[in-house]
């Protein structure tokens, strides 16, 4: 065990009660069990009584221990994994352990966001650290009952045994540990003694999720509440002029028509009189400022790829200079649409705004900046605020934003009336926040058998991507080389979504590579393995990422898959790649039907370090490379006059069953600190897929839908 | 507005709503029957589907006024103790991520499998195609539907 000091001040240590649904109508369950079915027969008796160790636990004097679940829970699973942390430190039985999602707490916890694939990474050590100061407090207390030195007690499953076998289980230590000192320093476990962190335990929420009872921020009914359902300029460029709003009153259900800004909100009883009120509304719009097209986008981006720029992102040597003198050059363009997010949990938000204080419950990847911008746009103060997390139906990054909140908050101000907010489909698809549409140009020169330069430029709508990017495989082995990025200016709102900038950086640089390495008449694989180990000789602080570690993602992959070894009829692609501090390769195994490529399978290793939970990473590695594929085949908005050309799954394509590939996840074994998955799986899929295409037919994908391409 | 009662679950429930309310809303609003989820509100995500007199059907483009007298299950009523196989397979294999769609999976599901209870891979897939999953669970759905049959 090593000592680790715990920054834990007394500070923190709150009083907590357990959470339930005040004045709900439908009864939320802030409380969820971990127990196996065969438990449930004995199902968890919730205890009279509760100690409070500290914000992260609390102890039932019947044994059972309550662990928050302190960050947002879109999918990604952190409100089983991040509680599993806490349990193993504490050293109890996970059967005996529920989970609380914890209300927004700045105070009590750091970092309550989803994003970034960082909740594991950045809660990792704190975790730990409150589990084990716990544990330590309670063998502090049964040591001082006995008398003994706390370093001769050790303890299992909850229970703590002194040197001569005597034992205390932690309820029974519980009120004198929660006076205890608080330790300076506590002992981490040992990886190898690890008995919940990397053992798969099954997702908290799934019997609620089976039997569908109430989680989601859509659910929310409160007493006295309204549903509002908003009409929004259509156009991105539009605002509102004059409204006629006497159809809309007169829909049964219907209660007010409210306008905020250059919305109108309809509410009314139920959900759908609202939906109804909103369709009978009748809007006049203006331009506001210019309506913009794809077209035109087009053309932006297709100028700036040529452009220089002043602050380029990464600069080595003269690539002007490579490409002059160069053998060869090979130049690519590739290009990707706006996407939506679609999350399948429209957007949705409840706000109750009253004089005495503002209630907030609903699903956000980011409550604490929820609560500071509805405090803005209220003129309230933070404290007035309490904000609820509810289970999210997926976030991708929609959910980072929070105009459903504000919205929410300020037709609640407005109706003097607790509301809930919800989007239609068609809401939530033409309401903004896209991925940005991105161009690529890619540049490299080779001469005498070496590629000598290596020249990407980007553009993209409204955006362009972040440092670290410029840095990734193969920055800094090749000598002459420069990454530069423009953003074109929209009126189009476009945010961060799953793997932002990398969903489709990945594509470009690890298809421009398969093509490279066919210039170079080379394999692929072993020509990335070669130049990583040129890679580990560099000092170059600004590679984040490890070449041992991406070497043996590839490594591993290229075994599992049979690289280069492929039977008849069967097509491998390959690409390597790492992003959100998670190494990931995989391969790509397509055949021909009818002559047209069809993906079949998909092997992929991982390198996030010490698994936490195999099972929910085997399904965000499984998730991830298929939405990859689904969002490269057939993901797409365009506008014409300022409108998203789709706004629902009649039209917008997302990936089903019958299109999704098998997907063999392998992950490497190490002992060191976890990174996120979330997003990590999904960048390297598309490329893998399209290298594959290229063997199969001799084509290669540069643009985004595939389908587009692929299907006619 | 006009007076209905339902059939849900094997209860006899009234409501008061428009006859071109979706059966979707009234479960949800007026029934506080959540289980039931609004993905597209025009028939092609799938999460919203019930059953119709043991048939799954969207909920979302289906008017309560063309209920009358059928048998309307939903998540919440598709067993007792959340222990019909499909919800069996759906845990054994962890199949959620974010969850929101599972419900309109299993219920796709279960009546998939009353009628072909030895379902090949192709047809779990082109019976499950109906269901969108953003998360894409899909390998672990086919795992689950397959595990189910046995059950
Ligand atoms: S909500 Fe009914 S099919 Fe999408
Ligand atoms: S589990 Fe998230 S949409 Fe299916």
């Amino acid at each position: 065990m090593t000592q680790f000091k715990t920054h834990i001040s007394r500070r923190s240590f709150f009083k907590s009660t357990v959470i339930v649904g005040g004045g709900m109508l439908l009864g939320f369950n802030w409380l969820s069990s971990c127990m196996r079915e065969e438990d449930a027969a004995r199902a968890l008796v919730l205890p009279d009584e509760w100690f409070d160790i500290n914000a992260f636990l609390k102890i039932g004097n019947n044994g059972v221990v309550t662990i928050m679940a302190p960050n947002p829970e879109i999918g990604q699973n952190v409100k089983t994994s991040l509680p599993m942390i806490v349990a193993e430190e504490l050293d109890v039985d996970w059967n005996q352990v529920i989970v609380e999602q914890a209300p927004l707490n700045t105070d009590a916890f750091t970092r309550q966001v989803a994003g970034g694939s960082q909740s594991v990474r950045q809660s990792w050590e704190g975790l730990r650290k409150a589990g084990a100061t716990a544990r330590h407090m309670l063998v502090a207390a049964a040591a001082a009952r006995w008398g003994v030195d706390p370093a001769d007690c050790s303890t299992s499953k909850g229970v703590i045994t002194g040197e001569d076998g005597r034992q205390l289980r932690y309820e029974e230590v519980a009120t004198e540990a929660a006076g205890m000192e608080v330790p300076e320093e506590v002992e981490l476990k040992d990886p190898s003694e690890f008995k919940i962190v990397g053992t798969g335990h099954g997702n908290v929420d799934i019997e609620k999720i089976i039997t569908g009872q109430p989680l989601y921020g859509i659910d929310t009914q409160k007493e006295g509440m309204q549903f509002a359902v908003v009409l929004r300029p259509p156009a991105f460029g539009q605002k509102l002029v004059s409204f006629d709003d006497s159809e809309a009153r007169k829909v049964n259900g219907v209660t007010d028509v409210i306008r905020f800004g250059d919305k109108i909100a309809v509410l009314a009883k139920s959900t759908w009189p609202a939906i109804k009120g909103k369709k009978a509304l009748r809007a006049q719009w203006a331009v506001d400022t210019p309506l913009e097209s794809t077209a035109q986008h087009d053309k932006a981006m297709v100028d700036l790829l040529d452009k220089r720029s002043e602050e380029p992102m990464r600069k080595d040597g003269d690539v002007k200079k490579a490409f002059a003198e160069a053998d060869q050059v090979l130049e690519r363009v590739y290009e990707a649409p706006y996407l939506p997010h679609n999350p399948m949990e429209p957007m949705n938000f409840y706000a109750d705004v009253r004089e005495d204080g503002v209630e907030l419950t609903g699903p956000t990847q980011t409550p604490a900046g929820a609560r500071r911008e509805v405090a803005e746009l209220l003129g309230r103060n933070e404290s007035e605020i309490t904000l609820m997390m509810t289970r999210q139906g997926g976030g991708f990054g929609r959910r980072l934003y929070n105009d459903p909140a504000q919205e929410a908050a300020e037709i609640s101000s407005l109706a003097k009336s607790p509301v809930q907010l919800v989007f239609t489909r068609e809401d939530d698809m033409t309401a903004g926040t896209y991925r940005p549409a991105t161009k690529y140009k890619v540049r490299a020169s080779i001469k005498d058998g070496q590629i000598t330069g290596y020249h990407l430029t980007e553009a993209a709508m409204s955006s362009h991507l972040y440092g670290s990017i410029a840095h990734f495989f193969p920055a800094g082995i090749i000598p002459n080389f420069l990454f530069e990025a423009h953003a074109v200016e929209s009126n189009i709102t476009t945010g961060a979504w799953r793997a932002p900038h990398t969903n489709f950086h990945a594509f470009v640089d690890q298809s421009f590579f398969d093509e490279l390495a066919e210039a170079l008449k080379a394999d692929p694989v072993l020509l990335r393995l070669d130049l990583l180990e040129k890679v580990k000789e560099l000092q170059d602080d600004r590679i984040q990422y490890s070449p041992e570690r991406l070497q043996g993602v590839i490594r591993l992959v290229a075994e599992k898959g049979n690289w280069g070894k492929a039977p008849e009829g069967v097509y491998q692609g390959f690409s390597a790649y790492y992003c959100h501090n998670t190494h990931v390769a995989e391969l790509a195994e397509v055949v021909l039907n009818d002559g047209k490529p069809v993906l079949k399978k998909i092997y992929c290793a991982i390198d996030c370090g010490i698994v936490v939970n195999p099972l929910a990473a085997r399904n965000q590695a499984e998730g991830g490379i298929i939405d990859g594929i689904g969002h490269a085949m057939y993901g797409d908005l365009t506008f014409s006059d300022g409108q998203p050309s789709y706004n629902n799954f009649d039209t917008y394509r997302l990936i089903r069953m019958s299109e999704a590939p098998e997907v063999e996840v392998h992950f490497v074994e190490n002992d060191i600190a976890p990174t996120g998955l979330g997003e990590p799986p999904f960048p390297p899929a598309a490329p893998a897929f399209a290298n594959a295409v290229y063997k199969a037919t001799g084509k290669r994908l540069y643009k985004f839908p595939f389908v587009k391409e692929l299907e006619g | 507005m006009a007076q209905y009662t339902l059939n849900i679950n094997g209860e006899q429930r009234t409501v008061d709503v428009d006859p071109d309310t979706p059966l979707l809303w009234v479960l949800r609003d007026d029934l506080k029957l959540v289980g039931t989820k609004y993905g597209c509100g025009v028939a092609q995500c799938g999460v919203c589907t019930v059953h119709v007199n043991g048939v799954a059907m969207r909920s979302c483009t289906f008017p309560v006024s063309g209920v009358g007298v059928a048998e309307v299950t939903t998540i919440e009523g598709l067993s007792k103790n959340g222990d019909h196989p499909v919800q069996k397979a759906w845990k054994q294999h962890d199949v959620p991520q974010c969850g929101y769609c599972q419900a309109g999976q299993i219920m796709t599901a279960a009546a998939f499998l009353k009628d072909n209870p030895n379902p090949s891979e192709k047809e779990i897939a082109a019976a499950m195609n109906g269901v969108i999953c953003r998360c894409a669970t899909y390998t672990q759905i086919k795992a689950a539907v397959k595990a189910a049959a046995k059950l």
